[in-house]
C-alpha cells in the first residue's frame, strides 16, 4: 500500500481546552474539557425537545456555529450562533426544495442531517446535507440556502436514490458525508444513504458515482455503478486524495485518481466483521482511523456486535486493524454509535470522543488505547464534534 | 381575527399564545403570520404549501386541509401540534 503523502506540512498539534458539540434527539449540549481533557463541564440544553442532527464550528472563524434542527412537530430548519452558542438565530431562508408547478409532486425538505464548512478561501460558504437525499449551500454563513441544482433537478437523482422514499433519518434516505477538497473549492464528494458515493469537479453542476468495488450485497445486480449505502465518508485534509469510507457493506480506502475502492474492512476479525456507522480520521496522520463495529447479522441490530463495545484502530491506512475496549463495558454494552457521533481533536496525543444512543459520551485522552464516560444520561446522541483543542 | 398559538411557535411570537392577524383566505393569513413572526410558516407549512404532518390548524373547529380555505373576520383560527410517542 502506498504511504499517503501529505500535501503540504503537518500542522502543530493544538494545546488548549476542548469543547464538545454534543447534537441530541432532545437537544444541544456543550462540553467543554480543561486543558489537560480530565475534567469535563456539561452545559445545556440548548433547543430543548429539538431534534438536533448536526452542530458544526466554523475552523475559519473559531467562533461560528451551524446547528440543524426540527422539531417532532416542526419543520426543518437551520440556526447559527457567532458568538459560540452564547446566542442563535434561525436562518432567514433555510434549506427548501423549490416548489413544483401545478398538478406536479415537489420535493419537501424532512430533515437538516449534515452540515460541512466550505472552502477556507471562500468565507461564509456551508454545504448541507437533507433528505430526502439533496444538497444545499449557503453563501452568507448559514443565513440563505439555495439548492445545488446540478445535484437536486439532475434527471439521474431519483435514480441514483432509487426512488423517493417517504421516511427521513432515521430510517430514510438521506445526503451526507460532503467533502471540500482543500486544494480545489469546485472538488466536491459527497454519500448518500442509499445512492452511493459521488464526485464533482465543478462545485456540483455535474456529478459521477465513484462505487466501483463497493459492495451493495441488498441490490440483485452485480457491481452496481450507484446504489450503495455509504454511512460515513472522509477525505483527510493533508492528503485529500486519499478518501476513507464506512459502507453498509465494509470499510474501504480509495487513493485517487484510482477509481476502484479497496476493502481495507476485509482485514477486520471475522467475528466482528466491518460494518458500523461512524469512521474517524486521524488529523495529522492520513494512514491512521478509527471505526466502531456493530452487528450488521439477521436483522441488523445495529448495536455493538456480542454486547461488548470497541473502537478499532489502523495505523496503516487499514491493512491491519486493532481492537480498543479497555474501559468500555466487557459485557452487556447494547449501544450504537451512529455516524456524525465520533470525532477526534486536534491534541497530541489525539483524543477520540463518541456518544452512544444511550446518552453516555466516551472519550479517550491516549488514541483509543483507553476509555473514560465523561456524560451519562443525556438524551440519543446524534452527532459529536470537538471543537478547540 | 384570532389565532390561536400552540406552544411550539411560541418562541416567534414572543410568548403569546394568542395573536390578531388578518387574511382572506389561510394562505393570507399565514403570510400575514410571516411577515410579523419571520420563520413561523416553514415551521407549519412545507415549501410545497402542505400543512405538515404534525401541525392542525382549524378553523371555526374544523380542520382546514389546505391554504384555500376561505377566512371571515371574525373567523377563530386554532394551530395545534398534534404528534405521539416519546
Amino acid at each position: 500500500m502506498p504511504k499517503a503523502k501529505p500535501a503540504k506540512g503537518t500542522p502543530r498539534p493544538a494545546s488548549g481546552p476542548v469543547t464538545l458539540l454534543v447534537g441530541t434527539r432532545k437537544g444541544v449540549f456543550l462540553m467543554k474539557s480543561d486543558r489537560a481533557r480530565k475534567s469535563w463541564a456539561l452545559a445545556g440544553p440548548h433547543f430543548l425537545g429539538n431534534i438536533v442532527n448536526h452542530l458544526v464550528l466554523d475552523p475559519r472563524d473559531g467562533r461560528t456555529l451551524l446547528c440543524a434542527v426540527r422539531a417532532g412537530h416542526l419543520g426543518p430548519t437551520v440556526f447559527r450562533s457567532t458568538d459560540f452558542g452564547r446566542t442563535w438565530k434561525e436562518a432567514e431562508r433555510p434549506p427548501a426544495f423549490p416548489k413544483a408547478a401545478p398538478g406536479e409532486k415537489g420535493l419537501a425538505v424532512e430533515h437538516v442531517f449534515w452540515l460541512t464548512p466550505g472552502h477556507s478561501s471562500e468565507p461564509g460558504a456551508w454545504y448541507a446535507g437533507v433528505s430526502p437525499p439533496g444538497l444545499f449551500r449557503s453563501d452568507d454563513g448559514g443565513v440563505t440556502w439555495e439548492g445545488v441544482a446540478g445535484f437536486n433537478a439532475n434527471p439521474m437523482r431519483i435514480v441514483w436514490i432509487g426512488g423517493e422514499q417517504e421516511q427521513g433519518p432515521p430510517g430514510g434516505a438521506t445526503l451526507h458525508s460532503i467533502n471540500v477538497d482543500p486544494r480545489d473549492p469546485r472538488h466536491l464528494y459527497i454519500g448518500i444513504s442509499a445512492g452511493g458515493a459521488f464526485e464533482s469537479s465543478d462545485r456540483g453542476e455535474t456529478w459521477r458515482p465513484l462505487n466501483q468495488g463497493v459492495a451493495a450485497d441488498f441490490l440483485p445486480v452485480k457491481d452496481p455503478e450507484y446504489g450503495h449505502d455509504v454511512h460515513c465518508m472522509r477525505l483527510h485534509p493533508l492528503a485529500p486524495d486519499r478518501l476513507y469510507q464506512q459502507n453498509h457493506c465494509g470499510i474501504y480506502r480509495l487513493d485517487r485518481p484510482a477509481e476502484r475502492w479497496d476493502r481495507i474492512g476485509n482485514a477486520m476479525p471475522k467475528a466482528i466483521g466491518d460494518i458500523g456507522f461512524p469512521l474517524v480520521l486521524h488529523p495529522r496522520d492520513p494512514d491512521m482511523l478509527w471505526v466502531f463495529p456493530m452487528d450488521g447479522g439477521t436483522v441488523w441490530p445495529r448495536v455493538s456486535p456480542g454486547g461488548k463495545p470497541a473502537a478499532y484502530v489502523s495505523r496503516d491506512g487499514g491493512r491491519t486493524w486493532r481492537r480498543q475496549d479497555e474501559g468500555l463495558p466487557a459485557k452487556q454494552g447494547w449501544f450504537t454509535v451512529k455516524r456524525q457521533a465520533m470525532c477526534a481533536d486536534a491534541r497530541d496525543p489525539v483524543g477520540v470522543y463518541f456518544g452512544t444512543t444511550s446518552g453516555e459520551v466516551w472519550m479517550s485522552a491516549s488514541e483509543g488505547d483507553r476509555w473514560t464516560p465523561i456524560a451519562r444520561h443525556l438524551p440519543e446522541i446524534y452527532s459529536v464534534e470537538a471543537a478547540g483543542g | 381575527m384570532n389565532v390561536l398559538i400552540p406552544s411550539q411557535l411560541r418562541d416567534y411570537t414572543g410568548g403569546r399564545a394568542h395573536v390578531e392577524a388578518r387574511g382572506a383566505t389561510l394562505a393570507a393569513l399565514l403570510a400575514d403570520l410571516e411577515r410579523r413572526f419571520p420563520g413561523i410558516r416553514f415551521r407549519m407549512i412545507d415549501e410545497q404549501d402542505a400543512i405538515r404532518r404534525h401541525i392542525k390548524i382549524f378553523v371555526n373547529q374544523q380542520q382546514a386541509r389546505d391554504l384555500g380555505a376561505a377566512l371571515a373576520t371574525n373567523d377563530e383560527v386554532v394551530i395545534v401540534g398534534a404528534l405521539s410517542g416519546g
